[in-house]
């Protein structure tokens, strides 16, 4: 049976209905058009799906849609509300991706932990990035341009 | 992958609702994290009629002391970055906070729960030596009435607890120890560091009177507490004689196996390297000096 679910989607308040089986994954990027959350592996272990579930990260494969009713969704489209991001420039500036199909997990993920910690150790980085695989295994000039832009921003 | 198997998914409001539905229903399962539920609801290695969300009860993700002071009561929606956070957590059982730090990562950590944790149960699991060390009790509820499981008692098998159909974790309770007069270590073995599935997990307590509470996981079905090793120890000074003679009881305690994560002879060996070393760690912040907690001993 579908349930009707209502939820705020980066800013705008959503109202869709949703099949039991389906996940946030699913419905985000096949009913709402939301397709900076990408289908890795599908069960937790990439952080390709990455999004803010209440200001805090969570891997949207791992959620069915209908426990998002009532809560407050935020993907990347949503962060880049304002247009490209400061440190996206500077992973741009420092070559951090290579095929950028994690990119944007790693951007939610980078975001949350700037947030929580603005200047963050090189193993805090590790830390809070280390449910976010890259697969061209440029984890370096990420974590490079993360320091790079916290450094000028203290 | 798309969720092949039928099912509705439902979220009472109450307890007493969600009871309801699981007594009526055969075919019902609790829902509160759901990172290992949905994967296995996509693998098709759980079939049911109905998924019951528990996470609009009210008070079930709270932490708090008991009314009688005695006991951390942990409610089952509450999350492992939760139990990172809490005051009271980092206050009584800094411990624990160290182990909640070492499950999978941080997104995943902001979904899965401790009782999630415990109700899965797969052999690698990160919190079982840790409540065994503790000596947890798991609060059961049913539309029958309400039960109290020790976590000795609760391991079935892989995958098994001593959860009857109709029953939900309410909440799980760790015995609050005497002035928190003791110091704790936990150790978890991956392939590397960041977000890996242990291959040997390990908690140690050091109590006054050298006294020890020694747990591992992942290197058995089921978490277990090595007593003979306690036993040893008890009251005396581990002397590199001593500790010898753990290492060789230790082959008799443990039974790990070899799998894709490493070999039966690699986890008995890391088993003991790293008794070894959280030995070392508890023995140095019983006396106020050692490590902060949170770190990994590795």
């Amino acid at each position: 049976m579908k349930n009707k679910i209502s939820f705020i989607l980066n800013g705008e308040k959503r109202q869709l209905e949703v099949g039991p089986q389906d996940t946030l994954l699913e419905v985000l990027r096949t009913k709402l058009g939301i397709t900076s959350p990408k289908v890795g592996c599908d069960r937790g272990d990439c952080g390709a799906c990455t999004i803010l579930l209440n200001g805090d990260t969570v891997k949207s494969c791992l959620i069915l849609a209908n426990e998002i009713d009532g809560q407050e969704v935020t993907t990347l489209e949503g962060l880049m509300e304002h247009g490209i991001l400061p440190i996206q420039e500077k992973m741009v500036e420092k070559n951090s991706f290579q095929c950028g199909y994690c990119t944007p997990g790693f951007l939610v993920s980078t975001h949350a932990l700037l947030k929580k910690t603005p200047c963050p150790t090189k193993e805090e980085i590790k830390e809070g990035l280390a449910g976010n695989l890259c697969r061209c295994t440029g984890y370096t000039p990420i974590i490079d341009a993360i320091i790079d832009f916290t450094k000028k921003n203290s | 992958m798309t969720i092949l198997s039928e099912f509705e998914y439902t979220r009472p409001k109450s307890l007493k609702e969600a009871l309801k539905i699981l007594a009526k229903e055969k075919g019902a399962i609790p829902l509160s994290g759901g990172t290992d539920i949905v994967p296995l609801l996509k693998d098709g290695r759980i079939v049911c009629t109905t998924i019951v969300d528990l996470k609009n009860i009210k008070r079930m993700d709270e932490i708090g002391l008991s009314r009688d002071k005695k006991y951390i009561v942990i409610g089952s929606l509450v999350t492992f970055s939760e139990l990172i956070k809490s005051k009271l957590i980092q206050k009584h059982f800094p411990v624990l906070m160290e182990m909640a730090k070492t499950v999978a990562s941080v997104a995943v950590r902001n979904r899965a729960t401790l009782a999630g944790n415990i109700c899965s149960a797969v052999p690698s699991m990160d919190s079982g030596s840790l409540l065994m060390a503790l000596e947890a009790n798991i609060h059961v509820e049913s539309l029958k009435g309400k039960r109290v499981v020790s976590i000795n008692k609760w391991f079935k098998a892989p995958r098994k607890t001593v959860l009857k159909r109709g029953e939900i974790v309410t909440s799980i309770s760790l015995p609050l120890i005497n002035k928190n007069k003791y110091a704790g270590a936990y150790l978890k073995l991956g392939r590397y560091q960041g977000e890996d599935l242990a291959q040997v997990s390990l908690t140690i307590l050091s109590l006054p009177e050298k006294s020890y509470r020694i747990a591992f996981g992942a290197v058995s079905p089921i978490p277990i507490r090595a007593s003979i090793i306690e036993k040893k120890f008890q009251g005396k000074d581990i002397t590199e004689e001593l500790l010898q003679e753990a290492k060789v009881c230790l082959e008799k305690i443990i039974s790990p196996i070899s799998d894709v994560r490493a070999s039966e002879e690699y986890r008995m060996h890391m088993a003991k390297v790293m008794m070894e070393r959280g030995l070392e760690v508890v023995k140095k912040r019983y006396h106020g000096e050692g490590p902060e907690y949170g770190v990994t001993h590795l």
